[in-house]
């Protein structure tokens, strides 16, 4: 291992003068526009990650609706995938995270957890192979909404006054800790809960993204050179698919896991703490 | 904007084009499934808890209609049961009733006959009676007349005129033995006089 990564450096030493390898930056992000518009002072621009956001949710709505468009008591294979992804979310996490109260709120968790999931398959679909949630801007949208209706309904259950109480003053504590625990629980309430919702999926999305294009250049770069640097070339796209199969554990796990925190956030506020 | 974006290089400034694009989006997303999808779903496991319900809900009205009407045939079985032997009882003591009532009768019927019987024999007899003691009556009478008539010297005459009279006797008694003794003694009870 350290003989051919020392290779591999030596390879990427002798190429540095020339052409060397061009590392994926930032700019991986912003592609290129395909066109560009301004609309009430706001500047849009299609581009391919746009592109793709309408293609996975159009797609998935597409798919979603047919699986329903015609509701079996005894499900045909179609509608028993559809069902099996709305019951995960129905039954797993509206039912038994959010609590008994919490099926009105399986159509808002089943959007979040499809939408995500659709989006984040971008990332290893050919030909589109980003995935939207890699841009910050929509991981923050499907926060802030969250952080919007988890406050909501926390004041529609409890009532405005109990609801921040209980935030401010968390029951149960000794009065002299609320000097520290006032302030964190504020933070962690209004500031870190979304943040972090929208963080987690936005890097785990942006970094798996990373990963694979570094694996696929990297290996599109060996097999170019002309001196034994190809014998690593295979090692790199194997990488590369290594990863892709890793990235698709996470498309799951992000778009799981985002929701599961939104039940859990949504159970807080229907259910006074104790 | 993508321009300045990709100028500023900061990921974790998105423009706001993004973020609106992302909220028509996830409103597209959300309309459809709260419209549709969320309520079909939700109409396909209502219908199916009620078609597992109903199920179980038919076969548990089935079984206790079954257990209804079993427990109906039994209460019917023990009624007509308990009905038999009363009827057998009720006849077994009307038979019995019947029986000592025509005994009774029977009883009753013989004690009558043998009273009429008895009746009737007493009167017979009393009219007998009754006839004989008219008729030894005048016989007695004309006996004695004729004993007086006849000259009574000699005992063959007077033994004649005696013997002409049993004999007279026995040839009006029907049925009398010939023996003029024993027509004699017939007459002792006359003797009571």
């Amino acid at each position: 291992m350290t003989s051919s990564a020392l290779a591999l450096a030596g390879v990427l030493a002798a190429e540095s003068g020339g052409d060397g390898f061009e590392a994926p930056s930032i700019a991986e992000f912003n592609p290129e526009p395909i066109a560009e518009f301004s609309l009430l002072g706001v500047d849009f621009a299609i581009t391919r990650i746009t592109l793709g956001l309408w293609f996975a949710t159009l797609a998935m709505l597409v798919f979603m609706v047919m699986t329903v468009r015609r509701p079996q008591i005894v499900p045909g294979k179609l509608q028993f995938v559809g069902e099996s992804g709305y019951s995960l979310v129905r039954d797993g996490i509206a039912r038994d995270v959010v609590g008994p109260k919490g099926l009105p709120f399986a159509p808002f968790l089943a959007s979040l957890f499809f939408f995500i999931l659709a989006n984040n398959f971008m990332a290893i679909l050919p030909l589109a192979q980003i995935s939207p949630m890699s841009k910050f801007a929509f991981p923050l949208v499907l926060a802030g909404i969250c952080w919007l209706v988890y406050i909501y309904i926390g004041i529609r259950e409890q009532g405005a006054g109990r609801y921040f109480k209980d935030i401010l003053f968390l029951p149960g504590v000794p009065k002299p800790m609320y000097v520290l625990v006032t302030p964190i629980e504020i933070l962690q309430n209004f500031v870190v809960r979304p943040f972090t919702l929208a963080v987690r999926l936005f890097a785990n999305m942006f970094a798996g993204h990373m990963l694979l294009v570094v694996f696929s250049l990297g290996a599109v770069y060996l097999f170019s050179r002309d001196n034994f640097s190809f014998v690593f070339g295979p090692v790199s796209a194997l990488m590369a698919i290594v990863m892709t199969f890793f990235e698709l554990l996470v498309i799951f796990l992000q778009a799981y896991v985002f929701t599961v925190l939104m039940g859990t956030y949504l159970n807080g506020s229907i259910e006074a703490e104790h | 904007m993508s321009t300045l974006a990709a100028e500023s290089g900061n990921p974790l400034l998105p423009p706001l084009g993004e973020i609106i694009i992302g909220l028509i989006a996830f409103a597209v997303v959300m309309l459809v499934f709260f419209r549709f999808i969320a309520p079909r779903f939700e109409q396909v496991f209502r219908a199916r808890r009620e078609a597992i319900e109903g199920g179980i809900e038919r076969a548990e009205a089935m079984q206790a209609e079954a257990r209804a009407a079993l427990e109906q045939y039994r209460a019917q079985l023990a009624e007509a049961r308990t009905e038999a032997a009363q009827i057998r009882d009720q006849a077994r003591a009307e038979g019995q009733q019947i029986l000592a009532e025509l005994r009774a009768q029977a009883q009753e019927e013989s004690a009558r006959i043998v009273a009429r019987g008895e009746e009737q024999l007493a009167a017979n007899r009393q009219s007998v009676v009754n006839e004989l003691r008219g008729q030894i009556g005048a016989l007695a009478v004309d006996l004695a007349g004729r004993v007086v008539g006849e000259s009574l010297e000699d005992d063959a005459r007077r033994r004649g005129t005696v013997d002409r009279f049993l004999d007279q006797l026995d040839g009006m008694a029907p049925g009398a033995p010939g023996d003029g003794r024993t027509g004699s003694t017939v007459f002792v009870p006359g003797g009571d006089r």
